[in-house]
């Protein structure tokens, strides 16, 4: 099995510690989360260390903005114990199981910087890199203090109080720290905080720097400052976060129409749209006409079903082959009972592991993020897109925006004429599922029960994804056929 | 291309296209992402490697199919000026020479626009580019008249060392010096940077703020990166980001001899014969001799690739995407095979072999894409030998021998064959060394009536170019024997 990501095999050899760097309301959380979902979903093991959450373990409740001062002994002893229990977690951490660590606190001053990286590379031989996030620009800075006018709160210059106006609304002043405050007591408390740490804040600097692997980012991806790229994996990061981007958007994800081959209960091929499918296609036009959606984009795969599903149209359309569904090789178009006939064992194996499972001369659902990975990046750079695609596929995309782990993505329901709304919110994504009202089969084979897990998963979206476990059935390379076809749904 | 794809391109922003048009505009991964065409403007001192970027991202581009050309401007001026003599004809203050300079600079604007509007995707214009007011009518030109995106990559040194090798490797070997010797040169160019010195004015983050650039310093160590406005901007970026220029060599190189290659079949997963087994040993032997640092061995997940690397201790890295191009549902046929019980896709193949996508399997242009990822990691790397399969080697081999759609399924590769290649100057050096192990042909030649008139010319130290077959043809309705004409021989 390759370690590292999908596509490129042993990527991930030396453990890395991310260090984020940034005042206040800068992005920093923001980014750590979306960062570590994307390489995570790329095979790359990541996690999250918030300081700021151990400092709420350790500070039961959070009075003022005062405990932020600098000159404040008492609370800077304890603010320093806490850095070093959320280091020594992460160095745990990478020494046994993860790749890459994101270390999200403002690590604003050289000092605590210089700590960071003696306790991560001398003593540990991990590789540090820095992602500053700036916001300077005094556009955005009014933009951010419209609407809180009355708090006097703008100011010019460097590091000026310019914190997203959506982190501080949408996160800041809902933080636990907050919950004995009003909105307003929160934003005036919040911009105090700010300014006591803008009082010591050093900033990366390309002189003082120069050594250190790091890239700055301005203004929320205006522009950026990339210093001494180590490796793949620093590569890789710069590039994302030069794609992503936090205008409002939803991308709307859908399965083709129930297609010719859905209706035998085959899988794979490249069939044409049923009578169902074909209303499903109309249906899925006025739908999106509904939607009213500013300069929509619609990407297809380059199979039959989805380039028919996409019809209704006017939209410019763009067909993807990397959409394509997945490839099940030497048992493409036959149903599974020929499967199991034909290939009882490797029926097994694929329910054993289906993630990584490979079809004789096809795909496994790692192949898939591989390839799919081309097609994330731009729909990160993209605003509005619908992407009609396929089962394999819709789970794969789905895992990503919603952060589901491998053993999961390949049983998330994705049934068909169903369309998925995903918008972008605070630290995650909304999901809204919309059933179109036109009859399809059923396509969806639950996880054999002896592959499930004893605790259910917890679902907080706001769709019934999760993980539904069949009622019987298992794994045994010698099970009987009935054991085997349990999870298959009926079909003609 | 069609009327409407270049109304469509003069009047950005971008506009795709409807219905089921499988077009071929843009990269083979990402399609429709070069519609609005692009001016790259290249900013900076003379020998910053303004030159070396803006050849690499052509070949990267061009690879990747988007339509890519440099308009060199210090190719126009000496076209205009027939013979250069001292580096007073780059000082600002001298107004005749500033006429001139100014004209040829105009005349490569136009060229440039003209084969935008008509055919390209992407024009590099490689010039100093170094004061605002030349930065101003390049923009005012492209973006106010024709609408087209602008995009500047500067390139800043201050590390005397790298200047001073720079000019050393390319320039004092210049058409302009050639009647100097190697000394005058360097001290006559050195004195040329002087004049362009004077009236340097960097991009700025203040001034340029609504500018699209990247700012590259000291080759590679800090890059300075605003206003991306689009995906090829994006990948500009990133490609910029990945490549060095440490000396290293990247070797190329096919599986042994397998089962299936005897029997004359394609694709499949078959093992070493007795000869692969042995060209895998001598491969291992081989790369002993050639003593290279830090080798890394890549392999795809193949049987056959892993089998040839077993002689090696060095890490080695499988991946999926070095594997051979998938023939669908001709998978381990031979070409009679292929040819009985599908004559007219086996025609279909010889007329467009690039773009010809196997049903149910892939086409060149679909392994171009997939090997993008490969060739950005080998851009990363040092030294390290690739152990993989006709058609991927192909691919592989025209991204660094820059060689277009046409040629690249042509190319010769044969079996036990080692290709080594070494960056030089603007391009790529490569040796041959056939290991002295007896293998079938499994080259199939360019039918007759695909071959072009004129013979491509061919510099490189190595005979890769596209011989045609005798004879042959590629009418659907060929005779099986017109047909099988290029089929090598086999068991």
């Amino acid at each position: 099995m390759p370690i590292g990501p999908a596509s490129c095999p042993q990527l991930a050899n030396c453990p890395t510690v991310i260090v984020m760097v940034g005042l206040p309301a800068r992005g920093k959380t923001y980014m750590s989360k979306k960062l570590t979902r994307y390489l995570n979903w790329i095979g790359v093991k990541c996690r999250v260390f918030n300081v700021g959450e151990y400092r709420r373990s350790a500070v039961k409740e959070y009075k003022k903005f005062d405990f932020f001062d600098p000159q404040n002994k008492e609370a800077m002893k304890i603010r320093n114990k806490v850095c070093e229990q959320a280091m020594e977690d992460m160095i745990g951490w990478l020494e046994n199981e993860g790749d890459v660590a994101v270390f999200d606190a403002t690590n604003t001053t050289r000092e605590r910087r210089q700590l960071v990286m003696d306790y991560c590379q001398k003593e540990k031989n991990f590789k540090v890199f820095f992602i500053e996030s700036m916001c300077d620009d005094p556009e955005v800075v009014a933009e951010n203090v419209k609407g809180h006018e009355e708090l006097g709160e703008i100011s010019e210059g460097r590091g000026a109080a310019a914190p997203f106006r959506r982190d501080v609304g949408e996160v800041k002043v809902n933080s636990p720290d907050y919950r004995n405050m009003n909105k307003d007591e929160a934003m005036r408390d919040f911009l105090e905080r700010i300014r006591m740490y803008q009082k010591s804040y050093e900033p990366l600097d390309t002189e003082y720097d120069k050594e250190k692997s790091f890239i700055q980012v301005h203004n929320v991806g205006q522009r950026f400052l990339v210093n001494q790229i180590q490796d793949h994996v620093q590569s890789k990061i710069c590039y994302y976060l030069m794609n992503i981007h936090v205008l409002p958007r939803s991308i709307y994800l859908t399965r083709h129409g129930e297609s010719e081959l859905n209706i035998k209960g085959r899988i794979g091929g490249d069939s044409s749209l049923s009578f169902r499918g074909r209303q499903f296609a109309n249906a899925l036009a006025k739908f999106m006409e509904e939607q009213d959606v500013n300069n929509l984009k619609v990407w297809t795969s380059q199979l039959k079903r989805t380039i028919e599903t996409a019809g209704g149209f006017h939209a410019p359309i763009e067909q993807w082959k990397a959409l394509n569904e997945i490839d099940a090789g030497v048992c493409e178009e036959m149903t599974y009972e020929e499967i199991q006939e034909k290939y009882p064992e490797e029926f097994a194996m694929r329910d054993q592991d289906k993630y990584h499972y490979r079809y004789p001369r096809g795909e496994s659902y790692q192949d898939l993020v591989a390839r799919l990975e081309p097609v994330i990046m731009e729909l990160e750079r993209q605003t509005n897109v619908l992407v009609i695609c396929h089962q394999a596929v819709m789970r794969c995309l789905l895992a990503y925006f919603l952060d589901k782990n491998s053993d999961d993505l390949p049983y998330l329901k994705v049934p068909l004429h169903t369309v998925m709304k995903l918008t972008p919110m605070a630290y995650g994504c909304k999901v809204e599922s919309f059933y179109l009202n036109i009859e399809a089969v059923n396509t969806h084979r639950e996880r054999p029960k002896d592959q499930c897990s004893s605790a259910p998963t917890a679902e907080l979206a706001a769709v019934q994804l999760s993980v539904e476990c069949s009622a019987s059935g298992n794994t045994d390379p010698q099970r009987k056929s009935e054991d085997a076809l349990e999870t298959v749904p009926d079909h003609y």
